[in-house]
Order: structure tokens, then C-alpha cells, then sequence
């Protein structure tokens, strides 16, 4: 469990409001008009934005003052999921070791990870020479071996088109099942909620509401949302 | 943040090296007496003379500029990344071809005596403008070119399109570009100029023509006079400390030629006047900054032959005193760096604000009562070159570092990439090719330098420009010629080696 307790974020004359619970194993998304605070939500969480106020909690054990690396989070941003300069093994590797010294049985662990994205035999490469969808598996490839109970993902395939969008979605509940982690996704796009299906958290207006059903959230939507949502 | 320790004690280690020497000065001033009149002689002398180079520099760099910004020509790009190597040009070197140009026997005066005319001397106020004028043409014309190709092109095409004529085009474009870039550069030309150290020592001297800094030096090894010394380094402190911080943004090279590569096409300036008037100005520059090195390699290659023994000796403790300076200034200059925070770049600085004599006079008073000075030579040359070297490698290293950490950062905070992982993993192969740049510069820079060494070396220890400068008062021009070449291989051979190291196979 995932617990936001009376959190306050504040950033110049911005100000956003959360006091909610994401139940483990849940699949939920963000959504929201732009520049409600979506990201800003999940940077809290991910330890790169410190609230003003309010406790963030995992499992009931605070975590509101930890590092990013000790709080047993995985991420996917829209970009920059990989180091260029390293290949796509050294990339993964990374999420087994941050100093890269694998074990044989570690850099296996790797290949099958790749293998299971679907970028077997592609573990040399640079991420230059990969297309966007397969750099978003290999950053799934690296949440598969960090095996962290939650994943955050910050519209990671915004870049994609319609359909290896899908397929990539559909890729990113697998991995989450496997590891049996709760999954949080950012995306501007209804439909990609409507497709991961679960829960739903709105972002508007100051507030990031209690998640509630995707399907219901979507059926009778509040008027900011409605607004949103353009119908 | 644990990142910041390393800064912490880099920080504490330049701090101490710099304020140290300088609070022994400071010290050692205060019962030294008063101001002299030479003194006086040499603050008057500094200025002038950089008032001097600094407007000769810029009012020749602004025609050269603007050819350049609208001339395509071949070899071009050549010319451009040649405006960038007086850089590491060790100043010796470039001393002995202007010597070889302008000298007694030099190509300009055999020229006069053909046409019966007096010859001219390079010695005095003369040469020690003309050779600033050799080592801030090309910065001058680099940074106003810069201005010139800061204007965008649809500006000139706007022009074309109203039929502007050229006194129009610079009216209403290039005259208020000028306005606002030649102040910046006359200040940073000037405050070069007021450390000069080499070139006062070489081609000035005498009671009229001694800048501070050479005062400092010949306070010390003609009097040992340490006690003037000190004055004259605190002096030196107040002259030439602001001027140089304001100035010190603008001087390093980002890149040699890099950015300078388009030429914008200007309607106004296709008449035949104007052509025959840039090439004319482009072939006087060029020939300004070839001829001299050319003539550093031609009497070079005669003088390799009758060089002592003594040059080569001199070479190699170049070579490792470079070495270690290298290694040296990087180390800082990446702890520092990575500590990102204003801090780090102040004390940085601080190697700028404060002139290699001024520190090597104050380490001369601290260890002087303990060890015979010129027993480390070799270990203090090091480290004041480091740190004269220090602000241009942060220089070169902190935007690069910036921008690696805005993209990468939470990436690699994300994943829990500390300390030693974050530096191998992240930031050196990320910064590689910054770290060969500024290890290049570095280890250029502190192979040309002919500074507080003067101070610290006896008979039987050199470095090179040491010893062709000892070479050059001996009379023994060949020999110090083929050191020169010497010298100039080295210098460009370890700028080269750093800098292509740096970048092998980089990838986006």
C-alpha cells in the first residue's frame, strides 16, 4: 500500500493537495489537464520533489525523507530512460547493480530479461541504435530485474504511435504482474487508462482525488474533467 | 549530499594554497617599506602598455572579424581554428618568431635596410604591444566574429530586401552589435595584458619598460628584496585580481573553431571594393600569425642540431611537471565541479584573481626559513600551474556536467547511482569529452608556462621555456630556436593527445 498522508506541494504559486491510498498490486492511472501537477505527483513519490507539507508512506513506514534509490521504486520517463553511452546489458545490468560488477548468473538474469521484451541477442547495442519502442522495453527489461514492488511510469510511450503504444502497455502489465507490483502511470491520454483499465487518480484543480474506478471515472465525469476531456 | 565531500576538500585544499602564499605576502609587505618610485615606473608601464595592446587588438580584430564573418574562402576553417591556438602557444615560443619576424635580424629589418631605411627594435613598449597584439588579435577576433554571427541572417536578407547600401548595413546592424560586444572585449584583452609576465620579461625590461609582475620577479632575483617583492605582489593584486575574474569568462575557447563555421550571405558587400578590402585584411592577419610560426619551424629545424644536452633534460621535466599538473588540475577541477555549488566556481576563480608570481612569491617566504626553495621546483611549478589551469578546466567542465545531470540525474538517483558508481557510470564517459578539452588546455598551458619556475629553479633545474629563455640570453639563437620547436611539438603534441582522447567514440 501506497499511502499520500496530508501531503501539501507547493512550487511558486502552484499548490497541490494529496491524501489518498494506492492498494498493492493495484493498476492505476494519473490523469488530468496539463499542468495540473500529474508529474509533479509522481516526482513527490519518487523522492526527487520534497513536499511542503505531509507524509508519503509504504507498507505504513515513512519514506517522505529517502533517497530515490532506497525507496524501492522503478521508473520509465518519456525520455532518458537509458545512458547512451552504455549498451543496452550495461543499461539493465544497472538495475541488478548501480556499480555493474554481475555475477555470471546476474548477467543471464539480464539476457533473459531482454529475451523476455522481446530484445534477445540486443544486449551489446547502444540505445542510439535502438527505435523508441525498443528503448521502452528495454526500460521495462530494467524494471523486470529491479524487481521493485512499485513502478511509476511518467507517459513513457507518449512518443509512440497508436499502436506500439497498445502493445507497449499491454507489455508493461505483464511485467507488473510478474514482479506483482503496483503500477502508477502519468498519461495525458484517456484512452491509455481506459486500456490499462484498474483505478483512476484525478489531478485537477489543486487536488489529486482518491482513486476510483477507470470505467466509472470515464461513464460520469466531473465537470473539470469533462472539460478535459472535450465531449 | 555526499556528492559534495570530495568538493569540500578540494575546495579546502586551492583555498589553502592560494590564501596561504597570499597571507604570507600580506605579512611579509607590511614591513617592507614604502612604495618606491620604480614601483610607481611599473604600475604606470603595466597600464599603459595594456591600454595599448588592448586597443590596437580590438580596432585590428573588428575589420578581420567582419571579413571573416562574410567571406567564404578556402582554408577558412583552418584560419579559424588557428585564431584559437595562440591559447597554448607557449609565450616563449612566440617571442623567439616575432623575434625572427621583427628582430634586429629579422625578415622587416633586412627589408628596411634593402630600401635604406633605419632598422626598427622590437625591445621596449614596442615589442611587448606587438607581441600582445600576436596573442589577442586572434582572441579579439574571435569573440567579435562571435558578435558578428550572433546577428541572424534573416536580418541581412531583411536589408538586401530594402537595398540597404554597406554604411547603412552597418548602422543599422553591425554598429550596435559592436556597441555592445567591444567593451567585453577590450576588458578582457586588457586584463590579460596587466598579468603579462613572459613577454615583459623577454622583450621589455629596463626601468621604462618593467610591467609589475617582471618587477616582482627581478625584486627577487637581482635584489632578493623579498620584502619589495611582497608589495609589489599585493599591488599586483589590487591591479590586475577584478580585472581579471570580468575578463576570464570570455577568454577560453569552447571548443577550438567550434560554432564559427557559417558564413551568412550579405548582398551589400558584394561590390569589388569591399572583396579587395577583406582580402586584405584577411591575408595581413593571416600572415600576422603564420609568418612568426613559420619561422619558429624553419630555424627550429636548423637549430635541432646544436642543441645542449641540457634541452632535453629540460624537456623531460617539463613533460612530468605537466604531467602531474594535469592530473592535478582535473582532479580539482571535477571534485569541484561536481559539488555544484557557487562555492566551488569562487574558488575556482581565485586561481585567476591571483597571479602565479604573487603565489610563488608567498610559497618562496613560507617554505624559504625550512628548505632550500630550489628543492621544490619541480613540485611547486606543478601545482601553481594546476592551479592557473583550474578555472579554465571548470570552465569546460561544469556546463557539460550540468547539462548531464538535468538529463540523467533522477535516472541515475533513481537508480541508487552514488559515489564511485555515479562517477563511472555516469559523469566520466558522459564528460569524457570535456575532461580531454580542459586536460588538453591544462596540460598545454602548463607546458608553455614560464612563470613562478623563474622563481624557484637554480642553475642545474629547468623547464623548457626556462631553459630557451636562458638559451636566448646567452646569446645561442639557434639552440633556442630548435628548444622551440621543441617546445611547440610538445605543447600542441599534449593538447592533441588529451583532446582526441577525450573524443574516441562518443555517442549521443
Amino acid at each position: 500500500m501506497l499511502t499520500l498522508e496530508g501531503v501539501v506541494i507547493r512550487q511558486d504559486a502552484f499548490e497541490l493537495r494529496a491524501d489518498l491510498n494506492v492498494p498493492k498490486g493495484a493498476r492505476v492511472s494519473v490523469i488530468g489537464p496539463s499542468g495540473a501537477g500529474k508529474s509533479t505527483l509522481l516526482n513527490v513519490i519518487a523522492g526527487f520533489f520534497e513536499p511542503s507539507a505531509g507524509r508519503v508512506l509504504r507498507e505504513g513506514r515513512d519514506i517522505t525523507r529517502k533517497p530515490p534509490g532506497e525507496r524501492g521504486i522503478s521508473l520509465l520517463f518519456q525520455d532518458n530512460n537509458l545512458f547512451p553511452h552504455l549498451t543496452v546489458a550495461q543499461n539493465v545490468g544497472l538495475g541488478i547493480d548501480p556499480g555493474l560488477r554481475l555475477t555470471r548468473d546476474q548477467r543471464a538474469w539480464v539476457e533473459a530479461a531482454l529475451e523476455r521484451v522481446g530484445l534477445g541477442g540486443m544486449g551489446g547495442r547502444k540505445p542510439g541504435r535502438l527505435s523508441g519502442g525498443q528503448q521502452g522495453r528495454a526500460g521495462l527489461a530494467r524494471i523486470l530485474v529491479q524487481g521493485k514492488s512499485l513502478i511509476l511510469l511518467d507517459e513513457p510511450f507518449a512518443a509512440l504511435g497508436p499502436a506500439l503504444r497498445a502493445e507497449m502497455l499491454a507489455l508493461v502489465e505483464d511485467v507488473a504482474s510478474e514482479i506483482g507490483a503496483t503500477l502508477l502511470m502519468v498519461s495525458h491520454d484517456p484512452g491509455d487508462a481506459r486500456r490499462l483499465g484498474g483505478q483512476a487518480i484525478l489531478v485537477a484543480e489543486g487536488r489529486a482525488e482518491a482513486p476510483v474506478e477507470v470505467a466509472e471515472l470515464l461513464e460520469n465525469p466531473p465537470p473539470v474533467l469533462r472539460n478535459y476531456l472535450g465531449d | 549530499m555526499t556528492r559534495s565531500g570530495p568538493g569540500w576538500v578540494a575546495a579546502g585544499i586551492v583555498a589553502a594554497l592560494i590564501l596561504g602564499p597570499l597571507f604570507a605576502v600580506f605579512m611579509r609587505a607590511e614591513t617592507g617599506g614604502a612604495v618606491l618610485t620604480s614601483d610607481w615606473a611599473a604600475v604606470r608601464f603595466t597600464i599603459l602598455q595594456a591600454i595599448l595592446s588592448a586597443a590596437l587588438s580590438i580596432a585590428l580584430a573588428i575589420p578581420v572579424a567582419r571579413a571573416l564573418a562574410r567571406r567564404a574562402f578556402p582554408g577558412r576553417g583552418i584560419l579559424i581554428t588557428l585564431l584559437g591556438a595562440p591559447f597554448i602557444l607557449p609565450v616563449i615560443v612566440a617571442v623567439l618568431g616575432l623575434l625572427a619576424v621583427f628582430g634586429r635580424g629579422g625578415i622587416v629589418n633586412t627589408g628596411l635596410a634593402w630600401l635604406g631605411l633605419p632598422p626598427v627594435s622590437i625591445y621596449g613598449l614596442q615589442g611587448v604591444v606587438l607581441a600582445h597584439v600576436f596573442f589577442n588579435l586572434p582572441l579579439a577576433t574571435r569573440i567579435i566574429l562571435q558578435g558578428w554571427q550572433g546577428i541572424p541572417a534573416e536580418r541581412f536578407r531583411l536589408a538586401a530586401n530594402l537595398g540597404l547600401s554597406g554604411v547603412q548595413v552597418a548602422r543599422f546592424l553591425e554598429f550596435p552589435m559592436l556597441r555592445a560586444v567591444v567593451p567585453g572585449a577590450l576588458m578582457v584583452v586588457f586584463a590579460i595584458c596587466l598579468s603579462s609576465f613572459a613577454v615583459a620579461l623577454t622583450l621589455g625590461g629596463g626601468p621604462r619598460a618593467t610591467t609589475v609582475e617582471l618587477a616582482i620577479y627581478q625584486a627577487f632575483n637581482f635584489d632578493f628584496d623579498l620584502g619589495r617583492a611582497a608589495r609589489l605582489a599585493l599591488i599586483q593584486l589590487v591591479l590586475a585580481g577584478a580585472a581579471a575574474v570580468v575578463a576570464f569568462w570570455a577568454a577560453v575557447p569552447a571548443g577550438f573553431g567550434a560554432g564559427l563555421g557559417r558564413v551568412v550571405r550579405r548582398w551589400e558587400a558584394e561590390t569589388w571594393g569591399a572583396r579587395a578590402l577583406d582580402a586584405g585584411w584577411i591575408t595581413l592577419a593571416a600572415g600576422f600569425l603564420i609568418v612568426p610560426l613559420a619561422m619558429i619551424f624553419l630555424n627550429g629545424v636548423n637549430g635541432l642540431t646544436q642543441m645542449p644536452g641540457a634541452v632535453w633534460r629540460a624537456a623531460g621535466v617539463s613533460v612530468v611537471i605537466a604531467l602531474i599538473s594535469t592530473v592535478l588540475c582535473i582532479g580539482l577541477a571535477l571534485s569541484l565541479a561536481m559539488a555544484r555549488r557557487g562555492w566551488a566556481e569562487v574558488v575556482a576563480l581565485m586561481g585567476i584573481a591571483v597571479s602565479p608570481l604573487v603565489i610563488g612569491t608567498g610559497l618562496f617566504v613560507i617554505v624559504n626559513p625550512w628548505i632550500d626553495p630550489s628543492r621544490l621546483a619541480l613540485p611547486v611549478t606543478a601545482l601553481v600551474n594546476a592551479l592557473m589551469a583550474l578555472p579554465f578546466a571548470m570552465r569546460v567542465l561544469a556546463p557539460d556536467l550540468a547539462r548531464t545531470e538535468a538529463d540523467f540525474g533522477r535516472l541515475a538517483d533513481a537508480l541508487g547511482l552514488t559515489g564511485w558508481a555515479r562517477l563511472r557510470w555516469l559523469i566520466l564517459p558522459r564528460l569524457r569529452p570535456a575532461l580531454g578539452f580542459s586536460a588538453g588546455l591544462a596540460g598545454a598551458l602548463s607546458m608553455g608556462d614560464l612563470g613562478v619556475v623563474a622563481l624557484f629553479a637554480d642553475p642545474d633545474f629547468a623547464t623548457l621555456p626556462l631553459q630557451m629563455y636562458r638559451l636566448m640570453g646567452a646569446y645561442q639563437m639557434e639552440a633556442a630556436a630548435g628548444a622551440g620547436l621543441i617546445l611547440l611539438a610538445l605543447s600542441l603534441g599534449i593538447f592533441w593527445i588529451f583532446d582526441r582522447g577525450g573524443r574516441g567514440d562518443v555517442d549521443a
